[in-house]
């Protein structure tokens, strides 16, 4: 039985065992019906052109691990930012672990997606956002068919969120191959900021294959910031579909640091939906033998004086392979919209390939669009500038390298994130970076 | 200390060193002059271990030791520095991290510890201050912007920095106004001493009134076609190449 098989007819199973009674039931066997129909996506797909999903949907997966898999803290802790103080949601194949989590109803809701959809205290919060941004695309509505747990964040109005929250998946290998349905919202109210933190991590060599969603609502002049550390090992594939819904002069951004796993595919999309909006997207890849990221982004721009900045840098060395695929639309009414995208990548071996696409589409007049895409090898009279002063080759590869990521770098504002990505940017370069360049 | 015998190179099967000869001793300035497309650049990108280029026939000796499967990072490590007729731009790394980079690697390299934060601050403000150039400069992206002039002087500070036993300094005094000119001959004259030597390329006299040559060579299609004493220039500089080509074409 293929993988697509096995996930609907295990539906009805899955169904009966969470809670039937709830809003969020006529969601999933309305998305069900939606993954039924379109499956999974293929090549033949303008927007799958370059990824292909075979490899990874060819595993048996386990859908819902069994096992309660316990994990100490001392062996994970590395995979925490350990050195600030934050909340924490963290997951072992997919449950909820309260022993590594800290979460919190003070003031504001840092819990679980399982509570939420159950407990009739966020009924509202639910209907009024489950679901709401995420788009009827395959994928996410097979997210949302199962959706069951995952983080909850809601902070009401005028909150300033000291902490960051750090959403952790890991997964233990406990079974053969696993597949993980991750499902995150977050509602930021006026006025409110918030810094988040995510990762996926699985733990073995032991296939997994997470595919996640992660609805972002940013009310009136509220602020998000959030980082994604994609740094998987090499058997473990991530479909990670993000959906930000801005309202009025709200500000959010997306980093995300892609330096591991074995197929990584970043769907991305912001909605403007009010004037004076910032949508900031910005990534870092950094790849190697037959690894494969594709970076799929949409900025909607709707309404006008609003302002989107795309800027991505990769890197792909050995086999790997890279997409990029920015569109950006803006609509008739989105006058004096600024839209800036760039896409900018290094090739470190003939075998790695990158398909760079910018796609706009403008329909107002009035607007300041730019874009670049840029593919090339290191610069070689840079390299033996280096070399002739001491500097072996693999640091001035590095150092190189380093510095052309390094702009991506400046926009993250947790000092501790940043220098932890440094630290792997550093550390996937096989270089020494003793210094903030 | 250096010993180029019979050096033959080319790049994409195209000659363009045919045979150069050269011996520099401790000590000593040579300067090399020669029309533009003569080779000079070559040459010294040939001995700094620019990979692009084919060494066809001939040896280089550093030290009594045969350089050519050296890397550049290894010849700059014994103590080869060239300094660049076009230095090159290196966007976000800064010449304070660049320099720290290149002495800790040539340190690491000689199995020497890094240098101490301490003692790397004191250098830099030292060489800085040799070389009159301001603090400021010394974070920005190496060249990144630089003019002509302050790229040239960026690069002496470096050799200042790194010490070397052979320094080649390919056209430095090119682009350099007359008062950055003394500042820089007269860093290249402090560090001199009688165990290190320099190489210095010019089309122009001028540096050759500061940095006083013992030898002059005139390279011209890829040889050495005549060398002197420091008159040599005195008469290049009257003459021009002319009377040179027609001595080596008769
Ligand atoms: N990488 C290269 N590819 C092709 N030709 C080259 C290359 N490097 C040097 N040449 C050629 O070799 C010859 C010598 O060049 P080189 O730069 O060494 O001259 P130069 O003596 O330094 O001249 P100038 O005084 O103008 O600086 C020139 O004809 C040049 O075009
Ligand atoms: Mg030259």
């Amino acid at each position: 039985m293929d993988l697509k098989d096995k996930l609907v007819s295990s539906f009805l199973a899955f169904e009966n065992r969470v809670d039937v009674d709830t809003y969020v039931h006529d969601v999933r066997s309305d998305a069900i019906k939606i993954f039924e129909e379109k499956g999974f996506p293929t090549k033949k797909e303008e927007a799958w052109k370059y990824t292909s999903l075979n490899s990874v949907l060819k595993q048996d997966y386990s859908l819902f691990p069994q096992k309660e898999s316990s994990i100490e803290y001392g062996d994970v802790k590395k995979y925490f930012i350990h050195d600030i103080d934050s909340y924490k949601i963290v997951f072992i194949d997919g449950k909820y672990s309260s022993y590594l989590s800290q979460t919190t109803h003070d003031g504001i809701d840092v819990c679980l997606m399982s509570a939420a959809i159950s407990k009739p205290k966020y009924r509202l919060v639910i209907e009024n956002y489950f679901n709401k941004a995420a788009t009827k695309d395959s994928l996410s509505s097979l997210n949302t068919a199962f959706s069951s747990e995952g983080a909850y964040i809601h902070i009401p109005k005028n909150k300033l969120v000291e902490k960051p929250i750090q959403i952790i998946h890991f997964s233990t290998g406990s079974e053969a191959a696993t597949m993980l349905q991750p499902r995150n919202l977050i509602v930021v109210d006026e006025n409110s900021h918030v810094q988040i933190i995510e990762r996926h991590q699985s733990l073995t060599n032991n296939p997994v294959l997470t595919n996640s969603v992660t609805e972002i609502f940013t009310n009136k002049r509220a602020i998000v910031d959030y980082y994604k550390i994609q740094n998987d090992s090499e058997n473990a594939s991530l479909i990670d579909n993000t959906f930000v819904k801005q309202k009025r002069e709200s500000h959010a951004s997306v980093h995300t640091f892609s330096f591991g796993g074995k197929l990584i595919r970043n769907n991305l999309n912001f909605f403007q939906n009010g004037e004076r909006i910032d949508s900031t997207l910005k990534g870092v890849t950094i790849i190697g033998n037959k690894q494969h990221v594709d970076h799929n982004t949409l900025v909607h721009h709707i309404e006008p004086n609003c302002e989107s900045h795309q800027d991505y840098k990769g890197i792909f060395d050995d086999s790997s392979t890279g997409v990029f695929n920015g569109k950006v639309v803006v609509e008739k009414e989105a006058q004096k919209t600024n839209a800036f995208q760039a896409n900018n990548n290094i090739l470190i071996s003939d075998k790695a390939t990158i398909n760079t696409k910018p796609q706009l589409e403008i329909f107002a007049d009035d607007v300041k669009c730019s874009h670049g895409c840029t593919i090339g090898q290191l610069d070689e009279s840079a390299m033996f500038y280096m070399r002739s002063r001491g500097i072996p080759e693999k640091e001035a590869k590095g150092l190189l390298m380093y510095a052309f990521s390094n702009n991506v770098l400046s926009s993250v504002k947790i000092p501790e994130v940043k220098q932890r990505i440094t630290k792997l940017i550093a550390t996937k370069l096989g270089v020494n970076i003793g210094f903030d360049l | 200390m250096l010993k180029i015998e019979n050096l033959h190179a080319s790049v994409e099967d195209k000659a363009i060193l045919r045979g150069i000869n050269l011996e520099v001793k401790p000590g000593e300035v040579h300067a090399i002059m020669g029309p533009n497309g003569s080779g000079k650049s070559t040459l010294s990108s040939v001995i700094a271990g620019k990979e692009e280029y084919d060494v066809t026939e001939g040896s280089i000796i550093f030290n009594d030791e045969d350089i050519e499967d050296l890397a550049a990072e290894e010849r700059a490590h014994k103590g080869i520095f060239l300094s660049f007729q076009y230095p090159v731009e290196i966007p976000g790394v800064s010449v304070t991290n660049f320099m720290k980079t290149a002495i800790n690697e040539t340190r690491k390299a000689q199995g020497l510890e890094e240098m101490p934060a301490k003692d790397m601050l004191k250098l830099i403000r030292e060489k800085s201050e040799l070389l009159e150039i301001d603090r400021k400069f010394l974070s920005r992206s190496l060249n990144e912007g630089f003019s002509g002039g302050e790229k040239k002087r960026n690069e002496i500070f470096q050799m200042a920095m790194l010490e070397p036993k052979l320094a080649i300094l390919d056209e430095t005094d090119s682009g350099l106004d007359i008062d950055a000119l003394r500042i820089v001959a007269n860093g290249v004259n402090k560090l001199k001493n009688k165990d290190n030597a320099v190489v210095v390329i010019t089309h122009y006299q001028r540096l050759l009134d500061y940095i006083v040559p013992d030898f002059v060579h005139v390279l011209y299609n890829g040889r050495i076609v005549k060398s002197g004493g420091k008159e040599l220039a005195h008469e290049l500089e009257e003459k021009g190449y002319d009377w040179i080509k027609e001595e080596v074409n008769a």
